[in-house]
């Protein structure tokens, strides 16, 4: 994309103006994110840069890991601050997170990897129709999923239960396995189950033999995009969830509104991590799972 | 010369003619496909459908009221509103005997549902229970009931509270849905618009489809350039570059909040960096967030992503060669960029801009957050109804509206890019 040698100086700027527009959109949407970092080792109990933070030579008073001590329910002395309370609750939370997250994945990628096997045969009837339903959850705003859901679960006593949060993140989470799987699925040789079965291999023992394989990098994106669906989900929890279901977005919700405490930085540093980790992990596989069936990278 | 062609049926080995026995192999196969949906299919009607479905009920359900006053409603059916001035006596018994006899609890609800259609009915009723009961223990049982009600409160001979009672007599109502656009009933059973005071929803309903506009609007001028040069980078850079746009598209919505809130707010990063520059004096920081602009930025940046991914898919396929083929005829770069190069980029567009649009319609964590007071979009509503004043109903109403506008969006979407074409990542 570089520019040809025979430019004019008007294309130059043009082209300058354009990379430089580029960077500046590209700051825009990590500096937010990148921002936080530091503030999380701050002394300081306000979410600011302090002055000894920016000093040159760094100042090591003004680094702490006293959040971070909070934030994992270490209260001693020197971490409690007047203004920001020390509790269990972020390791509780996390604890919960982990807990609906893990079962909601299970039960969505089980669920929406045996629906994308029968999306993706050829006879499928109204594939349409039922497409459009499998992914609504996905389309329908999540405060409208919420409010429908709080009224229908109240009636059945689900709410404040996990049973009821796990039920909705499923739901929640089922279209991202869907579709992922059923795109791994597109160009998938039907004949090789026609060959497992031929030589005697029954239908499931042909699924984790030979289909499973070939499609794992879709099944685990998938499992990964549903985890953290209900990982960060904020909604619902919010509507259906009691303090003993207590998860690490309902507490940082709580923690924005109520008392803004650097404590929220630290978790949000954590999730930052967690979400690097994650993207890298569905890149490998996406470009894993393509040269497995053989789509050459563009 | 003419070739003779068997007319009769091929025959498979068993001797079923061939077209059935295809038939019933495929009818095999399509319910074995379907088998395998049918648990997810079921699944997701169960803990979704239905729930969508029970709320689209519950937004004009008055089912409630009319199990407390089932006999003063189907007396109040049979008053003659030409002839009589107020109800006839049989109405004011049976609300005498349902009011005196009544489950507590379910009065109650009753009572704030009859205050949606006019205010002033639960004090009215309120004290009207008191007089009765109190009427009930001493065992003092009126010879006119109406005489009996109208002397416990004055209220119960003005006509206009018999008017409004006229709302609640059908299992259904259609009040939430005009109270969702500020309407309300005048006494006449007219529907009129809500008190100038009163009418906070449409204007609420204009600033959500504003914000959403004006999302999509920046997400699509800053998501373009950058669509546009990852997907002409050669490979290795673009994949590296697109880390900036899936990072936070996998980051949590909270975290980009705070993150957002850190960055804007008075001592934040980008009014210490403007003071730090000497662009403001320390008293002239800007305020940025809790109000339309903090929403505007922090929208901006979270559903941008949505914006950048179906356009660069769309741009990566367009030949590279057809802008040089343009130039090459005679065009100038711009002539060539907007007549031959943005055409095509047309359904990349369509797509990012109604999924954004569509996403940033319902959007309430973020404006809720740096929203601050007046920043208060359509789903926060939704919200306060739901968790504070538990006005289902009217909650309800909102949220189907809400879905109303977004399938018009989805069925265009759909229209346009094809419900399969989503893609993820």
């Amino acid at each position: 994309m570089a520019l040809p040698s025979y430019a004019t100086p008007v294309q130059r700027t043009y082209y300058y103006a354009y990379l430089f527009f580029c960077s500046v959109v590209f700051f825009f949407l990590v500096a937010p994110l990148i921002a936080i970092v530091p503030i999380s080792f701050s002394v300081s109990p306000f979410m600011v840069f302090t002055d000894g933070m920016l000093s040159w030579p760094p100042d090591p008073d003004a680094w702490s890991l006293r959040w971070y001590q909070n934030m994992i329910g270490n209260c001693s002395a020197d971490v409690v601050s007047s203004t920001v309370p020390c509790s269990h609750k972020w390791m509780t939370g996390t604890v919960n997170s982990f807990f609906i997250g893990l079962t909601a994945t299970f039960i969505a990628t089980t669920l929406g990897t045996i629906a994308a096997l029968g999306l993706s045969r050829p006879h499928m009837p109204y594939k349409g129709l039922i497409m459009a339903i499998l992914i609504s959850p996905m389309i329908v705003p999540l405060i409208i999923t919420a409010a429908g859901m709080f009224f229908f679960y109240a009636r059945i006593n689900l709410v404040y239960t996990f049973t009821g949060v796990i039920l909705a993140h499923v739901a929640l989470a089922t279209p991202f396995v869907v579709i992922t799987v059923t795109a791994t699925l597109v160009g998938f040789d039907m004949n090789m189950v026609k060959a497992s079965q031929s030589l005697g291999a029954r239908p499931v023992r042909t699924f984790f033999k030979v289909i499973m394989p070939l499609i794992l990098p879709g099944i685990i994106s998938g499992a990964l995009f549903a985890f953290i669906t209900s990982f960060d989900e904020v909604v619902i929890v919010m509507f259906m969830a009691s303090l003993d279901q207590l998860t690490i977005p309902k507490q940082m919700w709580a923690g924005i509104r109520q008392e803004i405490s650097p404590v929220i930085l630290c978790m949000a540093t954590c999730l930052v991590a967690l979400s690097i980790f994650l993207l890298t992990t569905v890149e490998l596989l996406r470009r894993r799972s393509e040269r497995l069936r053989g789509i050459k990278s563009r | 010369m003419e070739v003779p062609i068997s007319t009769a049926e091929l025959l498979t080995t068993d001797g079923v003619p061939l077209k059935q026995s295809l038939k019933k192999a495929e009818r095999k196969n399509k319910i074995r496909a379907f088998l395998l949906v049918f648990p997810l299919l079921l699944f997701i009607i169960v803990t979704f459908v239905m729930p969508i479905g029970d709320m689209l009920l519950r937004s004009v359900d008055d089912t409630q009221i009319n199990t407390v006053f089932p006999n003063t409603f189907s007396e109040f059916k049979k008053w003659d509103k030409e002839k009589d001035e107020l109800p006839p006596e049989e109405v004011y018994k049976a609300l005498f005997e349902e009011l005196a006899y009544g489950d507590k609890i379910q009065v109650g609800r009753a009572l704030t549902r009859m205050n949606y259609s006019k205010s002033g009915w639960k004090s009215l009723i309120k004290n009207t229970s008191r007089a009765i009961k109190k009427a009930v223990k001493k065992n003092e049982f009126p010879d006119s009931y109406k005489d009996f009600l109208i002397t416990a409160n004055d209220k119960w001979a003005d006509p206009t509270y018999w008017y409004a009672m006229g709302q609640m007599v059908n299992f259904q109502t259609p009040i939430y849905y005009y109270n969702a656009i500020d309407m309300t009933y005048d006494q006449d059973q007219n529907v009129i618009r809500q008190e100038e005071n009163r009418r906070v929803y449409v204007q609420t309903w204009i600033k959500t489809l504003k914000v959403s506009v004006y999302v999509t609007f920046f997400c699509l001028v800053l998501g373009f350039p950058v669509a546009h040069l990852l997907a002409n980078l050669p490979l290795r850079y673009s994949n590296l570059l697109m880390i900036f746009v899936l990072l936070p598209f996998w980051t949590s919505l909270l975290v980009r909040t705070t993150a957002w809130i850190v960055m804007l707010q008075q001592q934040g990063v980008i009014n210490g960096i403007l003071v730090w520059l000497g662009i403001l004096n320390d008293d002239g920081r800007l305020s940025m967030v809790y109000n339309e602009t903090g929403t505007l930025i922090a929208m901006t940046q979270i559903l941008l992503p949505f914006m950048i991914l179906p356009l660069y898919s769309v741009m990566r396929v367009i030949p590279k060669s057809h802008m040089r083929a343009a130039q090459n005829l005679g065009a100038k770069p711009a002539t060539a960029f907007w007549k031959v190069y943005l055409p095509q980029t047309i359904p990349g567009m369509s797509a990012g801009g109604l999924l954004v649009f569509v996403l940033a319609i319902g959007y309430f964590i973020t404006p809720e957050l740096v929203g601050g007071k007046d920043g208060k979009l359509i789903g926060s509503w939704i919200a306060y109804h739901l968790k504070t004043t538990l006005n289902w109903g009217l909650c309800a109403a909102l949220g189907a509206i809400l879905l109303g506008v977004m399938l018009v969006f989805y069925w265009l979407y759909n229209k346009i890019v094809g419900i399969d074409n989503i893609k993820l990542g």
